[in-house]
């Protein structure tokens, strides 16, 4: 796989804790993320994945540590100036009324509109193609309420890249989906990582799709940051015993090469 | 493969200018028929054309002195019930919250009364009432809000149950008030709980009129924010909205204009929540256009119930909040049930 690192770094955490009122959930993380990337974040449920795409998306205030996007802090951007460079979306979406998917998807191009302004013939465009990307323009008009849960997942990602930000942060973009829309979706991000030079940060639960699609992998343990680098440094048998706690076998893909990863339990 | 860009295949799918203008067109058709219907009949029939041409003749008093400005005030009155009631399902992302059915509509006329009785010598109350009302109207929010709010989540049934009570709760206040003021007072005090659009002033009606068009034009600037919104706080901080800011708009504004309609009618109940919910079905749930087309329906429909308590049992009438209450009960249970089938989300 290629590596991606020669390209600048869009976002650097630098030693971040955050949690939620006296929860700590995160102590002290540090990453880098380089424009045309595409990083996932690993690691066992409570590892603190999501809450480090929160402060990452500026969501959630943090408690230590420095934030810089591209070479400015976080905190000096004003909400629409970040929505502009980065779109994120979270593991559980919900809409409050009826709109459409279209609608849905138009709601990321609100970033770059003011606020009487009606969407523009190349508003549509951007949302066509998204749309289009994602498989959805069948579902252009359907309430998002009567869609899957695969289906509306596709259209808060579609949502996001109308966004058309430079970096997109993912949390479980594929649950829900089936083979071949992840197989779907992480080509896109790729293809985006190398067209636009867009860095992409995913947190996945499954190893296999984070050896396939992804540059560099994070893994993270009890909010702190175990490994990170090439699948093949972080991905190791030792490191995800330590980790997860459970006996693994990580070999190779005799399809397609790429890393695999089984869980290895000793039978009783 | 790229399929071709067709504008036209979005046709009807999002919210154009086009789209827009018409929708606002109908309903203003429909408001100025209902207008019209509702200055010519009443209790006492009268000659439109004599009550204009003839300026001396009762038909001109009874028209200008009294069903005008009955009109008039019922059309402020309904306009505000109804698009704040959008704002408020917007702000709790619920479309069963409503300035009455939250008890904000009850604070706000436990304000007026107090000032009322402690200022009804005084020359300026015409203005300090509705700014009273406004300011128990704030406070009556907040609470609703703040104590629905649990750990950052904010459940349907908990704010709605917040709100019942808070209902109750303003009613034994105001109840209180009634049993130990005078009996001058007593009246007054009915017709808060029952509201009613019994004889305003044009005074009355230019002061709401005013508050609500201020407080409408700060939705309107935020119209586009409150679509976010329904996508949940991160989701819309996420696309550029500074939540705490645009609730704050909301709370304000919201309360400027219950707080003013209130102050001259009393607590009329559901106009908030039955027009928003048919203009939904209709029109979609984009805020810029169900915005500006509750505050049209809004005005027509309470000016036709208005014109339906007056005619009735007339030369009696029945107060407008009885008629809206009545139609609007069912109608609440009605949605209540069919939000309850669906996997509605907060």
């Amino acid at each position: 796989m290629s590596d991606r690192r020669n390209g600048e770094v869009v976002l650097r955490a630098d030693d971040v804790a955050a949690g939620y009122g006296d929860v700590e959930i995160l102590h002290g993380v540090s990453m880098e993320l380089h424009a045309g990337e595409l990083l996932a974040i690993v690691g066992p449920n409570g590892a603190g994945k999501s809450t480090l795409l929160k402060v990452l998306a500026g969501t959630l205030a943090r408690r230590r540590g420095n934030l810089q996007l591209l070479g400015r802090s976080l905190e000096s951007y004003d909400r629409r100036a970040l929505a502009t460079i980065v779109a994120a979306v979270a593991q559980e979406n919900s809409v409050a009324f009826q709109f459409s998917v279209l609608e849905a998807v138009l709601m990321g191009r609100a970033p770059h509109l003011g606020p009487f302004h009606f969407e523009t013939r190349r508003d549509l465009e951007i949302a066509h193609a998204a749309m289009e990307h994602f498989d959805l323009l069948e579902l252009a008009r359907r309430p998002i309420q009567e869609l899957s849960g695969g289906e509306r997942k596709r259209v808060f990602l579609a949502r996001a890249l109308a966004q058309e930000a430079k970096i997109a942060l993912l949390d479980e973009p594929t649950a829900f989906l089936d083979l071949k829309h992840v197989g779907d979706i992480f080509s896109r991000f790729r293809a985006l990582c190398g067209e636009r030079g867009m860095a992409v940060v995913a947190t996945l639960h499954d190893l296999n799709a984070a050896a396939l699609y992804a540059d560099r992998v994070l893994l993270m343990k009890d909010g702190a940051a175990v490994a990170c680098g090439s699948v093949e440094e972080v991905l190791t048998e030792a490191n995800l015993r330590a980790v997860y706690d459970t006996e693994v076998y990580v070999g190779r893909n005799p399809a397609s090469g790429a890393l695999m990863v089984l869980p290895a339990p000793r039978r009783a | 493969m790229k399929a071709a860009f067709d504008l036209e295949a979005f046709e009807g799918a999002y919210l154009t200018r086009g789209r827009m203008m018409l929708w606002l067109l109908i309903l203003l058709a429909i408001l100025i028929a209902s207008l019209l219907i509702a200055v010519s009949i009443g209790s006492v029939p009268i000659n439109l054309l004599r009550a204009i041409s003839d300026t001396t003749g009762p038909d001109h008093a009874i028209f200008f002195g009294v069903r005008l400005p009955r009109v008039l005030m019922g059309a402020a009155v309904g306009a505000v019930l109804a698009s704040a009631g959008v704002a408020l399902q917007a702000l709790v992302r619920n479309p069963l919250a409503e300035g009455g059915i939250l008890g904000i509509s009850g604070g706000a006329a436990l304000g007026a009364i107090v000032a009322l009785i402690f200022l009804s010598t005084s020359a300026i109350s015409d203005a300090i009432v509705p700014l009273v009302a406004f300011g128990s109207a704030l406070v009556a929010t907040l609470a609703v809000y703040r104590l629905a709010l649990i750990e950052g989540r904010l459940e349907p049934f908990t704010l709605l149950l917040i709100g019942v009570i808070f209902n109750a709760f303003w009613g034994a206040a105001i109840m209180l008030v009634n049993s130990v003021v005078n009996f001058y007072y007593a009246h007054n005090i009915l017709f808060w709980l029952m509201g009613s659009l019994e004889a305003p002033s044009y005074r009355e009606v230019a002061i709401v009129a005013i508050l609500a068009a201020l407080g409408f034009a700060v939705l309107m600037m935020r119209a586009r924010e409150m679509n976010l919104l329904s996508l949940g706080d991160e989701a819309a901080a996420e696309l550029g909205v500074e939540v705490e800011r645009l609730r704050r708009a909301i709370f304000f504004s919201t309360s400027v204009m219950i707080g003013a309609a209130v102050s001259v009618s009393g607590i009329i109940s559901f106009v908030g929540l039955i027009v928003p919910h048919v203009l939904r079905l209709a029109l979609g749930s984009d805020h810029r256009l169900l915005l500006p087309a509750s505050l049209i329906a809004g005005a027509a429909f309470m000016i036709i119930a208005d014109l339906v308590a007056r005619v009735v049992i007339a030369p009696a009438e029945i107060p407008v909040g009885a008629i809206t209450a009545l139609c609007g009960g069912p109608f609440f249970i009605y949605m209540l049930r069919r939000e309850g089938t669906k996997p509605f989300s907060l």
